[in-house]
């Protein structure tokens, strides 16, 4: 039988106010344990929240970007348990009336845009951290992440494919980088997400028991994680079993999901609305003004790239996955193309900053604001392959040099004698050399062999040391070996 | 003025305006009044047992501090006053029990935004007052440590759970007191006491440093020897604080301004539903007594009807329960406070919670638990809810026809040391008449109206609208200036 799975995605974001959402302490990661806390955020007696206007703020904000009607009046509620990270027995977080509601976000899988529901995103402190080190009967708690401002962004089971909940994870993260309301780091927790998942059979209407997936704690285990939970599921039908609604918690060390707690063991959080604070009320006008405060959205960025540069889909969407990357870019195309008389070949420029540059980058794990070229470097060292100055084989080592040095291409083509060989009495030189030194080939050739015309275009450019103008050493080449 | 001059007399025993006057025309010193409340704590509280902490040295400290302002003629009303507080307020550096065992260690560090108030303003602290443990009862006999007695007879309960701080008052332990009221906390004992209680309107003082109990009904108030030193009080822990979201952004007015002013053509409501069958034919002598004193001074009774009051107990017990049951989640060994130790976490969470707190604690959490709990939250939390928001909508109705409100303050007076104490729900009705007041949110205050055949106080409530605390200010006032009541004092 063939099955569909249905996914759905809890997504949780710090946001980066710089103090707590209920208190003035800093959110600051890495300090000393319990630097970070006052009576407020470690649930000492008698002690009260006040909201911070700021994250009320980027959860509208989010909520705009992601189409989501905001509410004119919401509030918190307690959601009550006990653990020890959480000093007060309570977390307060939104419930019945949460901030945003009924949006949606576009993803692009496989060429094709599937929109994806989002049914909610509420407001919420963060809970401390247990540390269990130095062995003993005891472990630690370190409250400095306590009362940190979260969003809890709900989709729709609205994802099939793992493929679709990473995509749809690439995208949320873009959004919340580009507004500047969380910074995405999955591995230090300020993304986190948990994954509804259940499988049906290919055209059944109803949905099967779905299983909660915690703690993928990577981008790279989206869909691995989604992958292993499928097959489990669908296995476990195919064996004539049933899928039990539980909560499973992601093992990536070993690559599986396990069972965390059963239905029967799930919390009763007894929500109740916050008596501590008053509703939520937010004006119209201050709505329209954060609307009218938003930066251009990774999809209208896009498509913009698209049309103002003539860019393909897939290099815009690349482009435009980081702000700063599509940043970069813009300044890049806009520096080449005052540098020039003609039409800028803007994928040309999109082929280094997507290529080379990435490259460079991601070996030494660098994002792109640490990226230690300015786009008007790209730029000069554009206009040398332009005007024949060098070879595009060169200039990718020149640009790697430039990346290493921070120096302009200019400089380190004169310095080191990377000029182009477009004298074709030296490029004609070298080549009759080529050609006497390998008769056997000259042989092969001339009885039909043309695909040994690389083999000359190599020695030559061997010889060289690939300074030779490869155009023209094609055309002689030709010439020649036709004797 | 009839005082006795010289540093032997009785200071203790007078009110705020008095001391005010000796102390700006440098008659006493600061340190007089302190000492002479000290030794009025030393002759009477092994019997009262009024406090949980006194705080001698502090109460120096600030003596000097304060005599230093009046010496360079800085003169505030509460400057150098001996004041009581209710040991469920945050103290910096003073343990705060809540006279609960788990919290038997606690020392604050911070203060609340009351005392901040009013430390400011130069008053002196005397101690911390015994309360029901959380503040949960109407006797002090659940506090953990030990039960207040009523200075009127010792036998008797002083009432609660602010019962520390009306004693405290009626045994001149202290000039004037803090309590906390969430339904009837400060009027039931202050009307067992024989002093004044007043629970402000939600929202009018600050609840930032207040050990809650059930945040949506708890307020802070001034339990005073008379009316004028309530609102002198009140003119000091009144006021919106940045730091508690739900205190009002509302003017504060000078709340003495209002005393004085005449009740001339004053529409009193007298509530139909709290003149019921049964009630104690003295309270109800009293209350008729007081009311035909007001129709005298110019006032105009007419009956009013509150229809939900029947459901008024039930409704708080759902409310109040379930919001401490998430408030009191907080003491579970881990941060501070007791800690009995277990095999693992849930047991060292079960082992602290059952030895910390006493069983009307355990008995409310249990209950606020249930009432939230999933499959029972529409029946009991949020029904709960839409009764409160009908009785509201009784005093909105109420409110409409009439400026004040007037019923006995408690059914009963003070019922005597065990007599309900294995009786929660005989208990819980020692809270009737003032239960719907927290509520609906409004201000509210109890005042002396006479005394039982046997020498025991009865208090008159009246209960104001939204943030008219004024009026019941003013009605009270007239009313006590044309009695002696509140002048009696207890002999002990």
């Amino acid at each position: 039988m063939h099955y569909e799975a249905v996914i759905g995605l809890e997504v949780h974001a710090q946001m980066l106010t710089e103090s707590k959402i209920f208190c003035g302490c800093s959110t600051k990661f890495g300090s000393e344990p319990n630097t970070q806390t006052c009576p407020v955020c470690i649930g000492m007696p008698g002690v009260l929240p006040v909201l911070n206007r700021k994250a009320l703020e980027f959860a509208i904000k989010t909520g705009l970007a992601m189409n989501c009607r905001i509410s004119p009046y919401s509030r918190f509620a307690r959601k009550n348990y006990f653990y020890p990270d959480l000093p007060k027995g309570y977390q307060i977080s939104q419930y019945e009336l949460p901030i945003c509601e009924h949006g949606s976000l576009d993803i692009l899988v496989e060429g094709e845009t599937r929109r994806i529901g989002i049914t909610r995103i509420h407001m919420e402190e963060d809970a401390g951290k247990n540390i269990h080190e130095g062995g003993g009967n005891f472990s630690f708690v370190d409250l400095n992440r306590t009362g940190v401002p979260l969003m809890e962004i709900v989709s729709e089971p609205d994802m099939r494919t793992p493929r679709e909940a990473s995509e749809y994870m690439k995208k949320l993260r873009a959004i919340l980088r580009y507004l500047g309301v969380c910074d995405g780091n999955m591995e230090q927790g300020s993304l986190r997400c948990d994954a509804n998942v259940s499988v049906r059979p290919a055209g059944q209407k109803e949905f099967g028991t779905r299983a909660e997936v915690k703690n993928i704690n990577s981008f790279k285990f989206v869909e691995k994680a989604l992958e292993y939970e499928i097959k489990r599921q669908i296995r476990l039908l195919e064996e004539g079993g049933k899928v039990i609604q539980e909560t499973r918690l992601w093992d990536s060390s070993r690559g599986i999901t396990e069972s965390m707690r059963g239905k029967e063991e799930a919390h009763d959080y007894r929500y109740f609305p916050e008596p501590d604070l008053v509703p939520i009320m937010v004006e119209q006008e201050w709505i329209d003004m954060l609307k009218a405060s938003l930066p251009e959205l990774p999809d209208t960025r896009r498509e913009r790239l698209v049309s103002q540069y003539d860019l393909p889909e897939h290099d815009a969407d690349l482009l435009t996955s980081e702000r700063p990357l599509a940043d970069w870019y813009e300044e890049a195309a806009a520096s080449y193309s005052l540098s020039i008389s003609g039409i800028a070949q803007y994928k040309t420029v999109s082929n280094w900053v997507t290529g080379e540059l990435a490259r460079l980058l991601n070996e030494e794990n660098r994002a792109i604001e640490e990226c230690p070229l300015k786009p008007s470097q790209l730029a000069g060292l554009l206009n040398l392959i332009d005007d024949g100055t060098i070879s595009g084989k060169i200039a990718k080592s020149v640009f790697e040099e430039m990346y290493r040095t921070g120096r302009n291409a200019e400089d380190i083509v004169k310095e080191k004698g990377l000029v182009q060989i477009s004298d074709s009495g030296a490029i004609e030189k070298a080549i009759d050399e080529i050609i006497a030194r390998n008769p056997k080939e000259v042989e092969r050739f001339r009885t039909g062999d043309e695909k040994l015309i690389s083999f000359f275009v190599g020695q030559v450019m061997k010889s060289t040391r690939g300074k030779a103008n490869p155009q023209m050493v094609n055309e002689i080449l030709k010439k020649k070996l036709a004797g | 003025m009839a005082i006795p001059k010289g540093p032997q007399m009785e200071l203790h025993t007078l009110g705020i305006g008095e001391l005010r006057t000796l102390l700006d025309r440098k008659e006493v010193a600061v340190k007089d009044v302190v000492d002479s409340v000290y030794r009025r704590i030393d002759a009477v509280e092994d019997r009262v047992r009024a406090f949980v902490t006194l705080t001698r040295e502090r109460a120096l400290e600030m003596a000097s501090e304060a005599q230093k302002r009046i010496d360079n003629n800085l003169s505030t009303p509460l400057l150098g006053i001996p004041l009581g507080i209710k040991d469920n307020m945050c103290t910096r550096g003073i343990r705060t029990t809540c006279s609960s065992k788990i919290l038997a260690q606690f020392i604050p560090p911070y203060e609340s935004t009351v005392t901040s108030r009013l430390a400011e303003k130069g008053y002196i602290l005397i101690g911390k007052t015994n309360l029901d443990e959380f503040a949960m009862g109407s006797s002090t006999e659940n506090s953990g440590f030990h039960t207040t007695r009523n200075p009127w007879d010792l036998e008797r309960i002083p009432g609660g759970s602010s019962g520390g701080s009306t004693a405290a008052v009626a045994a001149d332990e202290c000039i004037a007191a803090l309590g906390s009221d969430t339904g009837g906390s400060i009027r039931q004992p202050a009307s067992l006491c024989g002093v004044v209680g007043l629970k402000p309107t939600y929202g009018r003082v600050s609840r930032y440093g207040l050990v809650a109990f059930a945040s949506s009904l708890d307020q802070i108030g001034p339990i005073t020897k008379n009316v004028k030193d309530a609102a002198l009080l009140m003119n000091v822990i009144a006021g919106h604080d940045p730091c508690d979201s739900t205190s009002a952004p509302v003017d504060v007015p000078d709340f003495t301004a209002a005393l004085g002013h005449d009740i001339k053509g004053l529409r009193i409501g007298v509530p139909k539903e709290y003149f019921i069958k049964g009630m104690d034919e003295e309270v109800e002598r009293s209350l008729r007594e007081a009311l035909k004193q007001l129709e005298s001074l110019g006032g105009v009774p007419l009956e009013v009807s509150l229809p939900h009051t029947d459901y008024a107990v039930a409704t708080y017990y759902l409310l109040a329960t379930s919001e401490a049951s998430s408030n009191l989640a907080r003491y579970d060994g881990v941060k501070y406070g007791f800690r009995q130790t277990g095999k693992d976490l849930l047991e060292m969470y079960k082992n602290t919670r059952a030895k910390g707190f006493g069983s009307e604690v355990k008995r409310r959490i249990m209950l606020g638990t249930y009432a939230l709990s999933s499959g029972y939250y529409d029946a009991y939390y949020k029904k709960a809810q839409q009764v409160r928001t009908l009785i509201k909508r009784d005093f909105e109705e109420a409110f409409s026809r009439v400026d004040v409100m007037v019923t006995p303050t408690a059914p009963t007076p003070a019922f005597k040391v065990g007599e309900k104490a294995d009786d929660p729900l005989q208990m819980y009705l020692s809270d009737i008449f003032t239960i719907s007041v927290n509520l609906a949110g409004v201000p509210g205050i109890s005042i002396p109206c006479g005394f039982t055949h046997n020498g025991l106080p009865i208090g008159m409530q009246l209960i104001g609208r939204h943030f008219d605390e004024e009026t019941i200010l003013r009605a009270a006032f007239a009313y006590e200036q044309a009695t002696e009541w509140h002048k009696r004092k207890p002999r002990i």
